[in-house]
């Protein structure tokens, strides 16, 4: 056998194949497990009721007819939960200045947005919870609400909580370089205010939560549609006065999750206080309204932005002023500044200027909480800084791929770092955007471009370049003092018939944490796929680690998997060793058979290694002692993240007459390192782009002035349908971090990075001829027309 | 949500469900589909105290036709209009137009006659009804009725059934040889509610002597034939002649509203671009 080429280059390896994932026959099949579907013994159901105002004051609340209702098991105030749940506050030190103020399990006297729960009911059907919720007499005072995040800092505006002083959660500036100089002496200025509609992230399944305390063991079992089980063990323990060890957090199968389950709700701490209060299993699972009233939003966002540009297309300076309104509180415990925070770190990313300037400002406001979705701040940044660069062409009539070949970092420039100081360890723009050129035949698209013109066709190129927070370090959370771990750890052991078993402190969300940690480990060790099976999400039952979140499970999980399995793989071969008396570095196992290194030959199944650990132990020299159990952990340490980058293009035309916008292809190259299994990255990008398709064109979370939203239902928000997508191509480019010897980066969030981005400027492109330019997302008819009659009349 | 309780009964006959309708007074519904009812119940927006399921009723259901009409069950479901030889031959508009109801899932399940008494504004059959000229057989305590589809759709989910009765059948001229039918709609998404839709129906010749019907939905309260539009189309000298002054006579025949999609002269401009388009196609189909 020649040397191998790289750790990863193993006999039969499973890394870069695609292969069934091992849940996909029992999820198709219908026999998941999902939180919506449990029931336990003497489990009651919890409905709350909510504000029906965006900022109240509870004046009495009056439980008397509810508690008379047919089912029902206990009715219980906010002010009486409070006796079991304590507040919290969403801030973490390193981010500066950040406030909030305390929130509820329910609210006590005040109540901040439409939605927020008042009091609960529980009873031994949600029919007859619901039909009892009905009866809950709240008295509200209506208190004037603050809605528009524009006016939100100014003095008449009324404080949301008047302890913090003003309605600022968070600011921060940032000034790089030489900013006034590089205006001053630029050829062309371009600027433009970028308007993103809030919206949020649809999950399949709602939110869900089953919590059972029992007060014989004074345990709580806690089943929860959550991407981070062992966040939430603690964060139950310390709201609700309980060891952490008393806490048990299941995470079985989860319907979709995208960033939306990895935040404390506030009804979902109301349902574990509820299940302590009342010594039996609550649920709650969230209706659609519900959802859409609470779960978090996103991408509220208004961003001024300024490029600088040379005659010869070089961008000198991007500068930037942002604005975004979270709603009453920061959100709980990983904040609601991380998503401006993100904008400021992340615009101008792609390109070499060093003149930099930013601000970001983060306001309160009565309207639902914001906090972290899939791809959290980087379509806002993407869409800003592409945006931008598509002005600076257009003012200097240079073509968009052009400018960005100019000014995208140079492949070989690694390892650099960003203006706002963010660390690259190696990407690889030029090789994408070449990539994508010929992927997408931008020359022949131009050519079709022009001569459809002619025929009143108008049809639009976008290409929109990204890099993408990965496999985030202490860095992230850790740092700022929030209890949510970086790491990730993995058990890995051999079983009496040698089959094997994987424990793994990721989650899964249907994103495939349980097929690539199978791939993995298959891989290390040198087994079938079949004999691999994994166990996830269940804090008594897995290492302690951080989950699937921030595009960290490949990366972080993967690698802790890897060194397990490899680790395994020696120990299974010291007994092997040990039995054949050899070497065992001479070693290897290939398909689930001990062989020799050298020749491939065949020595010893590992049904036979696992028959003498396990039954005839006396065989083996007294000395030895076989350990087929191992446990390995991983976290990055060298960079605070991986940096992974892409570039996405966009092909559509526009209906200048009606404003409808018909999406024709979009194509999204993307670098994430070591692939794992070829064809979940590529649904992740491609799911990950029909997200970003949707804020594009259809995803807002539409509030009128007094703080209502006004289309919480289905047939009101417009989720991307499959009808209206267009065929998404995916390449690669593969640039593996040398961090880790998987080398594996996130792909989780590269599609939505950058999708709603490349969509708008070739809507702006299509529009060239009319002279016309929209930086609002979602493109509605409404907007397109509005800006096309604008210009007409 | 969940729905609040409710009684359920299959009615056996027609007659049975007409003598349970009225015994059920203000706390009766029919079903039939469901597809837009149970949405409604567990949204909790209506609370009846029996349902009466009528979706079984052989009376409700059959597709037919004689010398001067089509006959269509008030029970047939979408995806049989949509199948129907018969409805393809003589009907083409419906087919034309059922492709944009909703969903299969929802053609599958939907009745055409839960469709039309639900009378949604947004809908598309309604408007497809009153350009054809479709009659609406009403059965109540009182016996039988005729109401012509003009005069059917009252409003918002309002129509001119009253609360005791079946809508039973709906019988649809045939049209003369060489009509020309048109049907178009701008939806955000496939299968979604039409921001504004026109389903259109011309007899005669491009120039001369011609009867057009053109009727706009998702536009205002109610389906609405555009009669002023129409007449300029008819008296101009060619048809195309008669867009411009027609577009404009768009303003007397609608009153288009301001929703969560469009604001009222989005909604107008959108129906002068239909009306434009659909001529369009009209014409083609006539050089065809």
């Amino acid at each position: 056998m020649t040397d191998p080429l790289s750790p990863l280059d193993r006999p039969n390896s499973y890394i870069g194949r695609t292969v069934p994932r091992p849940n996909l026959e029992r999820l198709v099949e219908g026999r998941g497990t999902y939180v919506s579907d449990m029931t336990l013994p003497r489990m009651g159901h919890v409905v709350f009721v909510r504000s029906p105002y965006a900022h109240a004051r509870i004046l009495d609340i009056d439980t008397t007819a509810a508690k008379q209702c047919a089912g029902v098991i206990a009715v219980v105030t906010g002010a009486e939960l409070a006796e079991q749940c304590s507040p919290w506050v969403g801030v973490l030190s390193h981010l500066k200045g950040l406030k909030s103020a305390p929130q509820h399990a329910m609210a006590i006297d005040r109540a901040c947005w439409q939605g927020e729960a008042v009091c609960a009911v529980v009873a031994a059907t949600r029919a007859q919870a619901e039909d009892a919720a009905e009866q809950v007499q709240v008295q509200y005072q209506e208190l004037e609400p603050v809605t528009d995040m524009r006016t939100a800092l100014e003095p008449h505006i009324p404080l949301i909580h008047p302890e913090l002083g003003d309605n600022l959660a968070f600011e921060r500036s940032l000034d790089a370089g030489e900013v006034d100089k590089a205006f001053a002496e630029a050829d062309a200025v371009a600027e433009a205010e970028f308007v993103f509609g809030r919206h949020t992230g649809v999950t399949l399944e709602a939110r869900a939560i089953l919590a059972d305390w029992n007060p014989g063991e004074r345990r709580l079992t806690v089943y929860q549609g959550t991407q981070a089980p062992h966040m939430m063990q603690n964060i139950f323990a310390k709201h609700l006065a309980l060891e952490e060890a008393q806490v048990r957090v299941v995470c079985k199968d989860v319907g979709g999750s995208f960033g939306i389950k990895v935040h404390v709700y506030a009804d979902e701490m109301a349902t574990a206080a509820l299940s302590k209060r009342l010594k039996r299993p609550v649920k709650f699972v969230a209706d659609r309204i519900e959802s859409f009233v609470t779960d978090i939003h996103a991408r509220d966002h208004v961003c001024k932005g300024r490029i600088a540009v040379k005659q010869d297309g070089t961008i000198t300076a991007f500068a930037i002023d942002d604005l975004t309104g979270i709603g009453p509180y920061s959100m709980y415990p990983r904040t609601s500044a991380i998503e401006a925070n993100q904008v400021v770190n992340l615009v101008g990313g792609p390109y070499q200027t060093r003149n930099y300037r930013a601000r970001t400002r983060v306001v309160f406001q009565n309207k639902n909480v914001m906090c972290q979705y899939r791809a959290v701040g980087h379509p806002i940044a993407c869409s800003v800084t592409e945006g931008l660069v598509d002005l600076a062409a257009r003012a200097i009539g240079m073509d968009p791929l052009a400018i960005r070949t100019k000014n995208l970092i140079l492949d070989d420039a690694y390892p650099t770092d960003s203006p706002s100081g963010l660390k690259f360890e190696a990407l690889s723009h030029h090789a994408s955007l070449a990539k994508l050129k010929q992927m997408m035949d931008y020359d022949g698209l131009r050519a079709e471009q022009k001569r459809l013109r002619q025929q009143g066709i108008y049809r639009g190129i976008g290409i929109a370049s990204f890099i993408e927070v990965t496999n985030p370090s202490a860095a992230f959370y850790g740092v700022g003092g929030a209890r949510i771990s970086s790491q990730d750890g993995v058990s890995v052991r051999m079983d009496a018939t040698g089959a094997i078993i994987v424990q793994t402190s990721l989650t899964e969300q249907g994103q495939g944490s349980e097929a690539l940690t199978a791939q993995v480990v298959a891989s290390a060790l040198g087994v079938a796929l079949d004999k691999v099976r994994v166990i996830l999400g269940d804090t008594d039952n897995t290492p302690y680690g951080g989950g699937t979140w921030a595009s960290r499970g490949a990366g972080i999980g993967g690698e802790a998997a890897w060194q397990a399995g490899k680790a395994l793989r020696m120990n299974i071969l010291k007994v092997a060793g040990t039995i054949l008396q050899t070497v065992p570095e001479t070693l290897d196992i290939d398909q689930g058979v001990v062989i020799d290194k050298e020749t491939g030959r065949e020595r010893i199944g590992l049904d036979e290694v696992a028959r003498i650990t396990y039954f005839r132990p006396d065989t083996l020299p007294a000395d030895f002692q076989a350990e087929l159990l191992v446990t390995r952990h991983y976290v990055p340490r060298q960079y605070p993240f991986a940096f992974t980058n892409g570039i996405q293009g966009s092909w559509l035309e526009v209906d200048t007459e009606t404003g409808f916008i018909t999406l024709l292809n979009h194509w999204c190259v993307e670098d994430c390192g070591t692939i794992i299994n070829p064809q979940l990255v590529d649904e992740q990008i491609r799911g990950g782009v029909v997200q970003g398709l949707g804020a594009a064109l259809f995803e807002h979370c539409r509030y009128d002035e007094s703080g209502q939203l006004t289309n919480g239902t289905m047939a009101d928000y417009l989720v991307p349908m499959a009808s209206e997508m267009p065929d998404i191509e995916v390449g690669h480019v593969v640039s593996p971090t040398l961090e880790s010897e998987l080398g594996a980066k996130g792909a989780g969030e590269a599609g939505t990075a950058g999708a709603a981005a490349a969509v708008a400027n070739a809507v702006n492109d299509a529009l060239d001829p009319f002279d016309v330019t929209i930086t609002e997302i979602p493109l509605t008819p409404s907007v397109v027309l509005k800006a096309l009659n604008q210009r007409r009349s | 949500m969940k729905a609040y309780a409710f009684d359920y009964v299959r009615a056996t006959t027609l007659e049975d469900a007409l003598a349970l309708l009225e015994r059920a007074g203000d706390g009766g519904k029919l079903i039939a589909g469901g597809q837009s009812l149970v949405p409604a119940l567990n949204l909790r927006l209506l609370a009846p105290q029996l349902l009466i399921d009528i979706a079984h009723l052989a009376e409700l259901r059959g597709i037919s036709s004689d010398d001067t009409h089509i006959h269509l069950g008030a029970g047939t479901r979408h995806v049989e209009l949509a199948t129907s030889p018969l409805v393809g031959q003589t009907l083409p508009l419906l087919q034309m137009a059922i492709r944009h109801v909703a969903h299969a899932a929802i053609r599958n399940r939907g009745t055409l006659g839960g469709n039309l008494a639900h009378a949604d504004p947004a809908s598309e059959l309604p408007a497809c009804m009153i350009a054809l000229e479709a009659v609406m057989l009403v059965l109540g305590p009182k016996g039988e009725r005729q109401v012509p589809a003009g005069e059917f759709f009252k409003g918002l989910y309002e129509t001119a059934l009253e609360a005791d009765e079946i809508l039973v059948r709906i019988s649809i001229p045939r049209s003369p040889a060489g009509t020309r039918c048109h049907f178009n709609e701008l939806a955000r998404r496939a299968g979604d509610y039409a921001m504004a839709g026109l389903a259109m129906v011309m007899q005669g010749q491009d120039s001369g002597d011609v009867q057009i019907r053109p009727v706009f939905f998702g536009i205002g309260d109610r389906p609405v034939l555009a009669r002023h539009a129409a007449l300029c189309l008819q008296q101009a000298e060619n048809l195309i002649d008669g867009l411009e002054a027609a577009q404009q006579a768009l303003a007397l025949d609608l009153q288009p509203q301001d929703d969560l999609q469009a604001d009222s002269d989005t909604r107008m401009q959108l129906a002068k671009v239909l009306l434009k388009r659909g001529l369009a196609d009209l014409l083609a189909q006539g050089r065809g």
